[in-house]
């Protein structure tokens, strides 16, 4: 059965060089194209996402001036654009970024298939993501937006109890329900794809223990969506029948209970972060790996880990609840779980930095970006445990240092290892290199950026900067010459991240046209898709290739060259 | 239909999809039941969550007791007896099918489908009677779960059903019979969240 050899009817993929510019780019079966298809729909919303950013924090600077670029802005947009920019960064760019994109473009080049296993499958996860981001506009721009917060939590993303049902004037925020559904929806799709093409198209020879960490983490990430959503998708059901016709399930009047959504949101929204975190975790070691030109330090401890991490992320969701009204001694079983699952991802840091022990660094854009990772991520895990001890998220939860603990674990996940993955992979999947100097100063002013938005924030947060105010000049007690200050320190920041952005554009868009031509192999790294051309054609490999050992055998002693890659015979 | 065009669309599926090269699986399973197993996780992990949702309320709600007691369980049963009978002829069809009996296979898959459309007439009657009864989606916090409970479910029955008949077109003309087995195991899950539905909503009082 395993080796049975079956000849079938021509697939059509044969004929790729007769298809039209449509079924070729916009509606393509193939991985590649739907990869880039999401990773271009991610880096557009990041735009969006990133401008409600410049606006607020413009706002909370200069309070009630006007924003060039956009006005005055008043306290109801103001809720909205806190609420979609949490949406659109975790759910249009995080989740499409280092999922769905990297996971399309090298789940199959990795392991050495011509495509995802349901190609077609492949092509309708991408357009109803793509129904689901016009759903989401839409859901801005007609009445009643979304304003309750990316969480959502009734009673205010129910339009308060009893119900004042409005439907067409709350639209808004219904529609904004069902983008987030058929978002589900795409990366359901997606993630069997995903699963089906790990688990029966590998190159021959290729053990599980054989595949790269990112094919791995690809798949735990999948498999913790997979289990972690379904509660939510029932859930935002209720909230819609909620707001829609005037059902009570969140309304503690008629016996409901609002908690409950809560409940539902951090089943899935805790286990989320790992979804997101554990592609970039993957995509980051892989980069470090192959710019130390040594083997990965402890991979299997990190595979083990990481599956620990996966099943620990379902038990921890409460410390999201601290401040809900939740019995002591759960918050005790939370609290310790949610210090628990630390350990593995100290497991990772420590194999990384292991990794880089007296190794010869390459120091290009994808390595500062994979190691200004290892450096920011740290604060953001190391303030994670703080806040996992329920005395203290009591304190921290409602202010600015909780917004600064989860910005300094999402933007190092999704920005830093986000944009390792792109330069290390923009020779392959572009066919040209990127400029390096270009890649440098982006790099630089990021790092600068970034840490001069979030730190002064963990400081206002620990002297009690409430974290939902529109206009803190109506809190004297928050308008400290300190506070004030830090709260302009964070926005000049942001305004460097913004302008950090315009040399990545040029060099994307300079380097794709006028770079210099890719070779195959230009990291000299081990894994399958560096052993094809690049950009890798239709169907990915001339000759398929076979494995031969693992993804990481760098400086073998006794080799002429320092790596070794999978596919070549002893 | 001749032996060798059922033999080119065989009950088996390839993993690779240019057919160029074959090679080892981690699950001895084609990729169509693979990922039917995983889709079937997914909407386990859905009704999952809502079923226990709804016991953890219920726990706390012993005079739902009452309301529950306005369900109808002779229809309910009726029901049940409806959707375990077609599980038993979805399978058949699915042994029809490998056995490459293509009469068997739709005449049996007609016959799930027509018990799922008595499934769906029995329950539209119970609607319409419970709602002219005056328990509406609103009527009562138990009433908002059983709608919402029943009527996913129900979305799911027409769901399979589609599924069910589309690949019933196929297989008349002797294409894709592998197929069959995927759509039973969808239907086995519709079964199976009755299964759990029906006394919990009916039942119990």
């Amino acid at each position: 059965m395993a080796t049975e050899v079956k000849q079938h009817s021509v697939s059509p993929h044969n004929h790729h060089s007769e298809l039209s510019f449509w079924r070729k780019y916009i509606f393509s079966t193939d991985h590649k194209v739907i990869g880039m298809q999401y990773l271009l729909t991610g880096l557009i919303m990041v735009f969006v996402g990133g401008f409600f950013a410049y606006v607020f924090r413009m706002q909370l600077a200069f309070p009630g001036q006007g924003i060039p670029l956009y006005g005055k802005l008043d306290a109801n947009a103001y809720n909205m654009m806190i609420t979609m920019h949490g949406t659109i960064m975790i759910f249009w760019v995080a989740m499409p970024l280092l999922v769905a994109a990297f996971g399309n473009l090298l789940i199959p080049t990795m392991i050495g298939a011509d495509d995802m296993a349901f190609p077609t499958l492949n092509m309708i996860s991408y357009w109803v993501f793509f129904i689901s981001t016009v759903v989401l506009i839409l859901s801005m721009v007609l009445p009643g937006p979304m304003a309750a917060g990316w969480t959502a939590y009734p009673p205010l993303s129910a339009n308060g109890y009893p119900a004042q049902i409005d439907f067409w004037g709350s639209i808004g925020g219904s529609l904004w329900i069902l983008a987030v559904a058929l978002e589900f929806v795409a990366f359901l799709i997606g993630g069997i794809n995903f699963l089906v093409t790990t688990f029966n198209m590998r190159a021959p020879g290729m053990k599980l223990m054989d595949m790269p960490i990112t094919v791995w983490m690809m798949n735990i990430a999948v498999l913790v969506f997979m289990f972690s959503v379904g509660p939510l998708v029932a859930g935002a059901v209720m909230l819609l029948f909620d707001r829609s016709f005037g059902t009570g399930f969140y309304n503690p009047a008629v016996g409901g209970d609002p908690i409950l959504f809560q409940h539902f949101f951090w089943f899935f929204g805790h286990p989320e972060v790992y979804v997101i975190l554990l592609p970039g975790l993957g995509m980051v070691a892989e980069v470090i790996a192959t710019m130390a030109r040594k083997p990965l330090f402890g991979y299997k401890a990190i595979i083990y880990a990481s599956i620990i991490s996966g099943f620990l992320s379902f038990i921890v969701w409460a410390h999201h609840q601290f401040i809900a009204g939740i019995d002591p001694r759960m918050a005790v079983f939370f609290s310790f779980t949610t210090i628990m699952i630390s350990v593995p991802f100290a497991v990772w840091m420590f194999a990384a930095i292991a990794t880089l022990w007296k190794a010869s660094i390459t120091l290009n854009t994808p390595m500062l970006f994979a190691l200004g990772f290892i450096g920011e991520f740290l604060l953001g895990g190391v303030t994670g445990i703080y806040l996992g001890a329920s005395a203290f998220d009591i304190y921290a939860h409602d202010n600015y240092f909780v917004v600064a603990h989860f910005h300094y674990a999402l933007i190092p996940d999704v920005f830093f290892g986000g944009l390792a993955a792109i330069y290390f992979w923009y020779p392959k999947f572009v066919g040209r290199m990127y400029n390096e100097t270009l890649g440098k100063v982006h790099f630089w002013l990021t790092t600068l950026g970034f840490n001069m938005i979030f730190l002064p924030l963990f400081y206002n947060g620990l002297k009690g900067e409430h974290r939902r105010i529109f206009d803190y000049s109506a809190w004297p007690s928050l308008m400290s010459a300190d506070m004030t200050q830090n709260r302009v320190i964070a926005t000049v920041g942001m305004l460097i991240l913004c302008a950090a952005q315009i040399p990545f554009v040029i060099n994307m868009i300079h380097s794709a046209r006028k770079g210099v031509k890719a070779e195959r192999n230009p990291w000299k790294a081990n894994s399958l898709e560096w052993v094809t051309a690049s950009p890798p054609p239709h169907g990915n490999f001339e000759t398929y290739p076979s494995v031969y050992r693992g993804p990481y055998e760098y400086s073998v002693p006794g080799r002429e060259e320092d790596y070794w890659p999978q596919h070549l015979p002893q | 239909m001749s032996t060798t065009a059922i033999e080119k669309n065989n009950l088996e599926e390839s993993d690779s999809v240019s057919e160029k090269w074959v090679r080892p699986r981690m699950v001895d399973m084609p990729k169509g039941r693979l990922a039917m197993w995983w889709l079937i996780a997914s909407e386990i992990v859905i009704f999952g969550g809502l079923i226990a949702t709804y016991i953890l309320f219920r726990l706390r709600h012993p005079e739902w007791g009452h309301a529950a007691g306005h369900t109808s369980t002779p229809l309910g049963a009726l029901n049940t007896f409806f959707l375990l009978t077609s599980s038993l002829t979805i399978v058949l069809a699915h042994d029809a099918a490998n056995r490459k009996d293509l009469k068997g296979a739709v005449r049996n898959m007609g016959i799930t489908l027509f018990f799922g459309l008595g499934f769906l007439v029995v329950k539209s009657i119970e609607y319409s009677t419970e709602i002219s009864h005056g328990f509406t989606l609103t009527a009562e916090l138990f009433w908002s779960f059983y709608f919402l409970m029943t009527g996913l479910h129900a979305l799911h029955v027409i769901a399979g059903m589609t599924t069910i008949f589309i690949i019933m077109l196929g297989v008349r003309k002797g294409k894709h019979l592998h197929r069959v087995e995927f759509a039973g195991m969808y239907w086995h899950l519709v079964d199976l969240v009755w299964i759990l539905l029906f006394p919990l909503l009916y039942i119990a009082h």
